[in-house]
Order: C-alpha cells, then sequence, then structure tokens
C-alpha cells in the first residue's frame, strides 16, 4: 500500500460523475480530501491523498483522466518560499500537520516539508510576510 | 580589581582599524568565557555583537522629494495610495510603518487582512523600487502647484532617513489567550483556551538584554540599522528602566527602549520588511545589531546571558493586557519558549515567535564581519540612557482634571 498525494483538475462540464465513489468502490482507493472545488460551469479541483496499491492507484488514475480530468502528482497547492520567509516562527503553533516546523532549535531556522502539508491554509492567514501561498 | 577599565574606545578602535579586532557574538562569548575564563576573555575580546529581528511597530521615515517645476508646497500625501504626514516642509513627508492603505476596510470584516501600508512602502523603496506619489496643496503665491502625481525610487529622493521613536524592546510580553475565542494581536492570533502562545525577543542575542544596565548603549551609540550606519539619537519612548529586574540586573518584563535613526539609502530590503498581522493592523520589521565594547569584565560577563537565565511575563491578552489588570499568568525563560511547547498551568501549550532568532543570529555574523573587516567603528554615547525613569500611565479627566471612569 502507499499514499500519494494527488491534485484532479476538472475540465468545465465534468461533475456529474460520482469519480470519488468509483474510485473507492471499483478501485479500493482510500480518498482524504484536503481541499475541493467542484462547480457546474467553472474550472474545479480535487486536492486529495489517495492510498492503495501501485496498481489500483494507476488504474483509478486512468480511470478518472477519462473523463479529461488532468491528474498532477507533483503540483503543491500550498507554497512556502524561503525567500521570502524570516523564520520568525509564528506559524509553527498554527500548522496542524508540523509541515512547517524547526529542525533545529539552535538555529531556529523554519522549514517546510509539502509532504505533511494538509492544505488547511491557516500559514497563510498567519504569515506576516506573505511566504506561503496558495495555487487556487 | 573586577571593574577594571581593561580597554579604552580609542583602543578597540584602533584595534578595529587595524583589522586585528577580536569579535565573538553573544550567543559565541557564552562557551567562550566558559572556556577561557572572564578576567583572560576580557583582555581578548573586544566587541560582542548583538542583534534583533522582529516588528517594530513605532518605526518610519522622513523623505524629501525635491521641488518640482513649478514648485508646491505638498499638503496632503499619499505614497502608493498610503498616507504621509505633511504637516513640515513643503517637500517633506513623514511616513508611518503602521499608516493603513487608504480605504483598506481595516476590522470591517474580522478579523481583516491588512495587506498593505506604511511598513510595505518602506520596504518596497529600500528595494529600490518604483512607488507612486500622489499630492494635493491648497496653493500659494510662492507654491503655486496644487496636485501632483509621479513615481519615484529611493535614488531620486534627496534624503530617506528612518526614524524610529521606540526599537529594540528590552525585554517582551509573552501573548496567551485564557479565553473562550481566538484573539488577533500583534502577536499574531492566539487561539482560545491557551492552545498557543506567542514571544517576541531574540533573548540572549538581543542588545539591552546584554547591556541591561545600559553601561555602553546609550545616546549616540552607533549600530547596524538594516545594514546601514546608524545611532541611538535618544531613549525610546515608554523606556522604563526601574522595573522589575531578575538575576544579574536582567529585566523580566518590557523595561528599556532605544530610539533609532539610519540612512535608508544605505539599507538592504531583506532586513526591512513590511508585515500584515490579520486581525491587527500593518508594520514593520526590522533587523538591528548593536555592538558591545568589552571595556571591563563586568560588562562582558553581562554579554554571556543565556536564553534559561531571561525570563519573560506570560500576559492573557484576552482581558488582563487590553483592562491593564497587571496580572502575570507566570514567567518563561526564552530556552523554554524555544523549545516549541511549554507546560502552563498543567496544559501543555505549543509557542510561537513573532521575533525571528534565526535572523538576528544571521545580522549579529554580518556586523560581526563589518567590525572584523574594520568597516565599523564603535562610538562613545556622549549621554546616558536614563536609569531612574518609570512610564506614566494615561488619565481620562474631564476639563476640571476630575477623573473620569468609563
Amino acid at each position: 500500500m502507499t499514499t500519494k498525494k494527488l491534485m484532479l483538475y476538472f475540465p468545465k462540464s465534468e461533475t456529474e460523475k460520482p469519480l470519488v465513489y468509483h474510485l473507492v468502490k471499483d478501485y479500493n482507493l482510500v480518498i482524504n480530501i484536503f481541499r475541493a472545488k467542484v462547480t457546474p460551469e467553472e474550472y474545479g479541483y480535487l486536492v486529495l491523498d489517495v492510498t492503495g496499491t501501485e496498481e489500483d492507484i494507476r488504474q483509478g488514475m486512468e480511470f478518472v483522466r477519462t473523463f479529461d480530468v488532468q491528474v498532477d502528482e507533483a503540483q503543491k497547492g500550498v507554497r512556502w518560499d524561503e525567500q521570502i520567509c524570516t523564520s520568525c516562527g509564528n506559524c509553527i503553533p498554527h500548522c496542524p500537520t508540523e509541515a512547517l516546523h524547526i529542525p533545529d532549535r539552535g538555529t531556529m531556522k523554519v522549514v517546510f516539508d509539502s509532504d505533511l502539508c494538509v492544505e488547511c491554509l491557516s500559514c497563510i492567514s498567519n504569515c506576516p510576510y506573505g511566504a506561503c501561498s496558495s495555487i487556487f | 580589581m573586577k571593574n577594571e577599565m581593561t580597554k579604552s574606545y580609542e583602543q578597540i578602535n584602533a584595534k578595529i582599524e587595524s583589522g586585528k579586532a577580536v569579535v565573538l557574538t553573544a550567543e559565541e562569548i557564552i562557551e567562550y568565557v566558559e572556556r577561557k575564563g572572564l578576567e583572560a576573555a576580557a583582555k581578548e575580546v573586544d566587541v560582542v555583537t548583538t542583534a534583533t529581528f522582529g516588528p517594530m511597530c513605532s518605526s518610519g521615515c522622513f523623505l524629501n522629494f525635491g521641488h518640482s517645476t513649478p514648485k508646491m508646497r505638498i499638503s496632503e500625501a499619499w505614497l502608493d495610495d498610503v498616507p504621509a504626514y505633511c504637516g513640515i516642509a513643503a517637500v517633506d513627508v513623514f511616513l508611518g510603518a503602521t499608516q493603513l492603505r487608504q480605504g483598506d476596510p481595516a476590522n470591517l470584516y474580522y478579523p481583516g487582512e491588512f495587506r498593505y501600508g506604511g511598513g510595505h512602502v518602506i520596504e518596497k523603496l529600500v528595494a529600490g523600487e518604483k512607488v507612486q506619489l500622489f499630492g494635493l496643496s491648497y496653493g500659494t503665491d510662492d507654491y503655486p502647484r496644487r496636485e501632483i502625481r509621479t513615481w519615484l525610487t529611493i535614488q531620486e529622493l534627496n534624503q530617506a532617513v528612518m526614524v524610529n521613536p521606540r526599537n529594540c524592546y528590552q525585554n517582551y510580553n509573552v501573548a496567551i489567550n485564557r479565553s473562550d475565542r481566538p484573539i488577533y494581536t500583534y502577536l499574531g492570533l492566539i487561539k482560545p483556551q491557551m492552545q498557543n502562545l506567542s514571544y517576541c525577543s531574540a533573548g540572549q542575542l538581543s542588545p539591552l538584554l546584554n547591556d541591561p544596565l545600559y553601561e555602553t548603549i546609550g545616546i549616540g551609540s552607533k549600530v547596524w540599522l538594516a545594514g546601514a550606519q546608524g545611532h541611538v539619537y535618544s531613549e525610546g519612548t515608554q523606556h522604563n528602566p526601574t522595573c522589575e529586574r531578575g538575576r544579574g540586573e536582567v529585566p523580566t518584563e518590557g523595561a528599556g527602549t532605544l530610539a533609532l535613526t539610519g540612512n535608508m539609502k544605505e539599507m538592504k530590503a531583506e532586513f526591512v520588511r513590511g508585515v500584515s498581522l490579520i486581525g491587527y493592523g500593518v508594520s514593520l520589521a526590522l533587523g538591528v545589531g548593536i555592538p558591545i565594547p568589552i571595556l571591563t569584565p563586568d560588562i562582558l560577563r553581562r554579554t554571556t546571558i543565556r536564553d534559561q537565565d531571561i525570563l519573560a511575563p506570560v500576559i492573557d491578552y484576552a482581558h488582563d493586557y487590553p483592562q491593564k489588570t497587571g496580572k502575570v499568568v507566570c514567567h518563561l525563560s526564552y530556552a523554554e519558549l524555544k523549545k516549541g511547547e511549554v507546560e502552563i498551568k498543567g496544559k501543555k501549550v505549543r509557542t510561537g515567535s513573532m521575533s525571528s532568532y534565526s535572523k538576528a543570529l544571521e545580522i549579529a555574523n554580518l556586523l560581526k564581519d563589518e567590525i572584523k573587516r574594520g568597516n565599523f567603528l564603535l562610538s562613545r554615547p556622549y549621554q546616558p540612557l536614563p536609569r531612574k525613569q518609570s512610564m506614566g500611565a494615561l488619565k481620562i479627566v474631564d476639563q476640571n482634571a476630575r477623573e473620569v471612569r468609563t
């Protein structure tokens, strides 16, 4: 079993098929949705974790692609700009998964592990310098 | 014997000029003195560099635009739509760090975002970016122009001088929230029921914590202000030296402050940063470095202060801070605060900070390098900071000076 963080982009029309239902039911995938915007007549997105066998994930994604849904494994919904970050650490207690953390309490430098990010977006509203942003 | 003068300012500056000065940061000096012993280290070390980086609301700058043709006596001005104060000479203005952009809804849609203000304009100027000036005037015989709109950069200004009435608070409050609703403060979002806390000091690196009795930092002292060579021009506003003090005379609350000035044209943008605080407002974060000349072993001993020995007062910003009850929940050391989690009244509380220790460390090292290269000389203060005064409160009275209860 592996877990992959994926981003699905929906074309304007494809909002009527219960895709997530099929992923669970037909492809045995465990789905954890972090963020979603699926609205008729507009482009939409789903940011989610899928857990299953490599083969089930591959087939499931093949299935969603047949509806013109784009699957992106590389893209991250929340970005942290190291150049803008001052490492003040104000975000640290607001990050629920410790994606933003201070590994070395001597230098107190803040780092971001995007694999741990669940896109709660609390860093975005709390960063005094605008170091965190969302692509949506 | 112990307080015998080891070196003079002149001797230290002569060593700096010859490139032979021994300089350590306020972090490095701790271990150094432990290893060498105080007396020996005091003979060897010339300067200890201290630093801090964080929001310093009482900051701003005087700008002189030069005269247009025909001339204008600007009576109202906006820089990137942020109002600047014009109640001074014709083309001089003062731009304050916490000034909101015209039309910002502030907290009308609570909590407000406060995306842009004076601090951000100052950052843009220092970064060399173009800023829009819009000015109005009533017009006079000698200054007939009544309106101006133009774009300018800091290079085109005659003067851009940062003048900050209060920087470098000696120590600072730790904010918690014991109420049932989130609160938005200048120390950030503090979640209800003590879920998190926020502190704001560079602790063992912070300038006035390394010189708690103001023996070397005084009016006229040269400072590293965001990369420029500036100086202390006055005691800072709310300077309160007669505060509570703990071990080694180190304050356990706000205490002393500094008023700083420096040429903005010499500053580095990475140390002059606009700040947006959700639900609170805008500000400016600044990097400040202050060298401490090691004139005596006693002065050196005070620079060896450690995070574990500096205590900050934990205050409830939902009630006790706004209502000025004076209540302190407890004291915590910066060593505890920097760990990421503390325990208050049996509850685990996650810690966050508004002050960047990492940037402060970078500044202490930059200043150290400048001094070692002979590019930064020290200056003897021409007047010490006051040691006896305290901070007054504002009374609300009627016209007959009778106190009004509100």
